[in-house]
């Protein structure tokens, strides 16, 4: 399980071969759409600006199960019905909820265009959260959380984000906990629809067959009726608490699962290119990154190991995670800082820098080699205001990010000696630690 | 680069079920690709899917070799190899073919099948007569020193035990492996046994490299805005080159491997560990597969028929096995049913359940085999068959949409022994499949004298 997901550290590229239009509904709703008409298939992405961070003390995991209850009946038709419904018009609808949002994505045959509409209008419009779905849901929640409370990756990343943020919703699991699940009720569920989820802090990416003259009657008959306006989400901006601890969550397995963090930058910070620049050097990339090599390719001492720019709403943290035999552990945490205190003390070279700039500029277009990943995009630029015309733009902030931007930003950024760490196995020779 | 043992294909749902979803589940997703295909004069295929939404290619080269074609005592060679591939040639240094690869904004990966091996850069269009030219170079240029050799061989083992040896559910289905195959040497793990990875020598894997790797036994697709005009003066400058290596060593690349002996008795297998906290079931059948026919039937026939029997019973929200276990009896968090037609070997048909709190597995068992056992007594209604062809068919035409998903189905079926012909006949196949020939399927490949039971258990009872 990747317990963090790669938010939008988005690309973009001169891209002629894709044009976003801008849809707007007689409503006054609005979605961005690429036309793609080669295939007899429509895609859609939506978000809502709403996530577990809304979620109150307690009843951790809400946002999640709201997301897995919506497609589980709505209107007439109870959950078996709704589902089969999707079936027999072979529609994909599924949601899900991060820490900042609420995502949804639709995928359908041209044919079937107005009923898939009408579907994903009836789930967020009218959800039934029968007493069956909910039971059965909530059960499958439980099962999974029961099943990932003995992997070590998943088990170290939770503790790393409470280490990172006590007392704060960040630092609170977004799948929750057994007992925060078996304390949400339907009551809760449909509150949080009802409130959080509404026209301004939608945002809508649709891709395929389908023009926008057609696309604007559609977008007022599915999201027309939810609310104008969301009840905000209060969650406090705040700073990773980082101080350079050592944490051992104890698994009986034989490869430990090292996770490690610290006060990363946010999305519309202006040093954000210097610091996706950076970070795929570090760690970010692939075969070429700093600790892929000094990790694995000179000592194998991983057969993973990366570094993550993990930018939030209200925060921003840099992460990393290895998975490494136990008794190489204390080996491996070695080797992680000191790269990380090498990348900070002396910087990066200029040859490293342009490497870094010709694959992030040459790859972009590498993301749009599907329906889902075009449409993820769409939602991804909304979502972080980056404007319209950042697909053609991207490239150009790539460009203009200097040797000694990045330098000076590893030096601000990068401090091996704040690194908050989690092992989660059964590790040996790592010294001074705090056990759980 | 990465270098990732990925079992692709449906083998990944068939190892892990839980993981299916109907889509998925429909197994080659194969539609009307409309590929062009040519061969080169050494004998290598040439496969061309367009596909011209972006200026962007995926290139593959696919071997007709896997794991199950490692000699006794040898497992992991296939995998390793696969890793050691990055690590230089005559004129490559160990990773720069990687770098080069990222300095042109490619992705690259690999991975290893029991069936087949296989290298794929994603690139704009322009760059693809540079990844070309490196992946030619090293089908026949590899070098190899023991000092490369270690710290991958340490890799391997680290990978190993991030997926399996710290998972329960991972080291059980090792085991299923092993129980369900008595001769067949799908019984090995892709990546190997873990003592056995650690005895492999420098000799063995390059004596693996010469036996399989060669324009005669590779497979060359290219998917995205390129037609087969382009490519074609390509793919002469680049593999056309080389020489057939096989013919000139006096050998062959053909497969020999041992096959299955009749299975009569029914097998029971559980794994207690005390990271189970969530307990699983799940009952496997020896079964056809596209190229491997079973208790005398044709191969693909069968097959056919197996597809959409598991699209009926399938893992949606609305077959049999969950609605009854999860949604009406509530004993059941998942249930289901899956089928991979993919591989040259025999295949399984697997059935799975993992129960509620509470709730015991012979309950949870009883409960499956009573809703098999009125399949198996009715059988399968004419609407579920249309049902699950229209779902199949659907699946066709939305396999069109990534560059990826073209590449891979042609691939996956070329290397192992299918036609490009058998993937675009796909729809209509399927389409063609009865009522009648889907229960005699049903009927066949449920044969506990063919099957292994598997429980995941937590190490005490509640």
């Amino acid at each position: 399980m990747v317990a963090f997901v790669a938010p939008l550290l988005a690309t973009a590229f001169s891209a002629a071969a894709i044009e976003v239009a801008r849809v707007v509904s007689p409503g006054d709703i609005e979605a961005w759409l690429v036309e793609e008409h080669t295939n007899p298939i429509i895609t859609m992405r939506i978000a809502f600006e709403v996530g577990a961070a809304a979620d109150p003390v307690g009843k951790e995991g809400l946002a999640n199960m709201a997301s897995s209850l919506l497609d589980e009946g709505a209107g007439e038709l109870d959950s078996q019905a709704f589902q089969r419904r999707l079936e027999d018009l072979s529609i994909t609808l599924r949601f899900d909820a991060g820490r900042d949002t609420f995502n949804g994505q639709l995928k359908t045959l041209t044919e079937n265009k107005n009923q898939a509409f009408d579907l994903l209008g009836m789930a967020l419009k009218k959800p039934r959260f029968d007493a069956e779905p909910v039971l059965r849901i909530r059960s499958q929640i439980m099962a999974r959380l029961r099943r990932l409370s003995q992997d070590p990756g998943t088990v170290a990343n939770r503790r790393l984000l409470e280490i990172l943020f006590p007392d704060h919703p960040y630092g609170r699991p977004p799948e929750g906990t057994l007992a925060s699940v078996g304390a949400v009720t339907a009551g809760d569920i449909k509150e949080f629809v009802d409130k959080r989820l509404a026209v301004d802090n939608l945002v809508i990416g649709v891709v395929g067959d389908i023009t926008a003259a057609e696309l604007a009657p559609l977008l007022d008959a599915t999201f027309g009726g939810l609310p104008a306006a969301a009840e905000t989400m209060q969650v406090p901006e705040v700073r990773a608490k980082a101080k350079g601890q050592t944490m051992v969550v104890d698994i009986a397995v034989p490869q430990s699962a090292i996770v490690f963090g610290h006060q990363g930058i946010k999305r519309d910070d202006p040093h954000f290119y210097a610091a996706y620049v950076m970070n795929y050097i570090l760690g970010g990339g692939n075969q070429s990154s700093r600790l892929y090599q000094e990790v694995r390719e000179k000592r194998g001492l991983a057969y993973s190991v990366h570094s993550l720019l993990y930018p939030l709403d209200h925060s921003a943290l840099i992460v990393g995670g290895a998975g490494t035999a136990n008794a190489r552990v204390g080996e491996t945490l070695e080797v992680l800082r000191r790269e990380w205190r090498r990348l900070a003390e002396a910087g990066v070279s200029g040859e490293e820098l342009t490497d870094a700039k010709t694959y992030l500029t040459g790859s972009f277009p590498l993301r749009f080699t599907s329906s889902s990943r075009i449409a993820s995009f769409l939602v991804g630029v909304q979502l972080d205001d980056l404007g319209i015309d950042y697909l053609d733009k991207r490239n150009g902030y790539i460009e203009a990010v200097t040797l000694p931007q990045v330098n000076r930003l590893a030096r601000w950024l990068l401090d091996a000696e704040a690194l908050s760490v989690v092992v989660a196995g059964a590790p040996d020779g790592i010294g001074k630690t705090e056990k759980e | 680069m990465r270098k990732r043992l990925r079992i692709l294909g449906l083998a990944i749902f068939v190892a892990a079920p839980l993981l299916l979803t109907p889509l998925q589940g429909s197994g080659a997703l194969a539609g009307l690709f409309n590929p062009e295909t040519f061969r080169l004069a050494n004998g290598m295929r040439v496969v061309v899917v367009p596909n011209h939404r972006i200026p962007v290619v995926t290139h593959m080269v696919w071997y007709k070799v896997g794991s199950a074609d490692e000699p006794p005592g040898k497992s992991g060679i296939a995998h390793f190899l696969e890793h050691l591939m990055f690590k230089g040639t005559k004129k490559l240094a160990p990773g720069e073919f990687s770098r080069i690869v990222a300095r042109n904004g490619g992705r690259e990966n690999a991975f290893t099948s029991h069936d087949y091996t296989a290298y794929h850069q994603t690139v704009a269009v322009e760059r693809l007569q540079m990844v070309m030219q490196m992946e030619a170079d090293r089908m026949i240029n590899l070098v190899l020193t023991e000092k490369v050799i270690e710290p991958e061989r340490s890799v391997i083992l680290e990978e190993r035990r991030q997926r399996t040896d710290n998972n329960p559910a991972a080291i059980l289905r090792e085991h299923i492996s092993a129980a369900l195959y008595l001769n067949h040497p799908y019984r090995k793990p892709i990546i190997g046994w873990d003592h056995e990875i650690r005895e492999l020598k420098l000799k063995d894997i390059l004596g693996f490299y010469k036996r399989w790797y060669g324009p005669e036994n590779a497979i060359l697709v290219v998917a995205g805005d390129i037609t087969a005009d382009e490519l074609k003066p390509l793919a002469e400058k680049t593999f056309g080159l080389i020489p057939p290596v096989f013919a000139e060593a006096g050998q062959r690349a053909a497969r020999s491997r041992p096959s299955e002996p009749p299975q009569s008795a029914e097998r029971r297998i559980f794994l207690r560990d005390a990271r189970v906290r969530q307990p699983s079931w799940s009952r496997q059948f020896l079964a056809p597969s596209y190229l491997f026919g079973l208790a005398g039937g044709g191969a693909s026939d069968q097959a056919y028929a197996l597809q959409v029997l598991a699209e009926v019973l399938g893992g949606g929200a609305t077959s049999p096995f969950y609605r009854s276990l999860v949604v009406e009896r509530k004993l059941a968090v998942s249930a289901g049913a899956s089928y991979n037609p993919d591989g040259l070997g025999p295949g399984r048909f697997v059935l799975y359940a993992s129960p509620r709190p509470g709730v015991g597995m012979a309950a949870l068992e009883a409960a499956m085999e009573e809703e098999l056992g009125e399949y198996l007594e009715k059988g399968v209604s004419l609407d579920e068959v249309s049902r699950a062809k229209r779902h199949l068919r659907a699946a066709a035409v939305y396999a069109r949409d990534s560059i990826r998903t073209g590449a891979q189905v042609l691939g996956v079926a070329l290397a192992t022994g299918l036609g490009v012909e058998d993937v675009e006949t796909w729809p209509q196949r399927i389409g063609a499949v009865t009522v009648d020939e889907i229960n005699a399927a049903l009927r066949m490949v449920i044969a506990p004298g063919r099957s292994v039971t598997a429980l995941l258990l937590p190490e005490k009872d509640d």
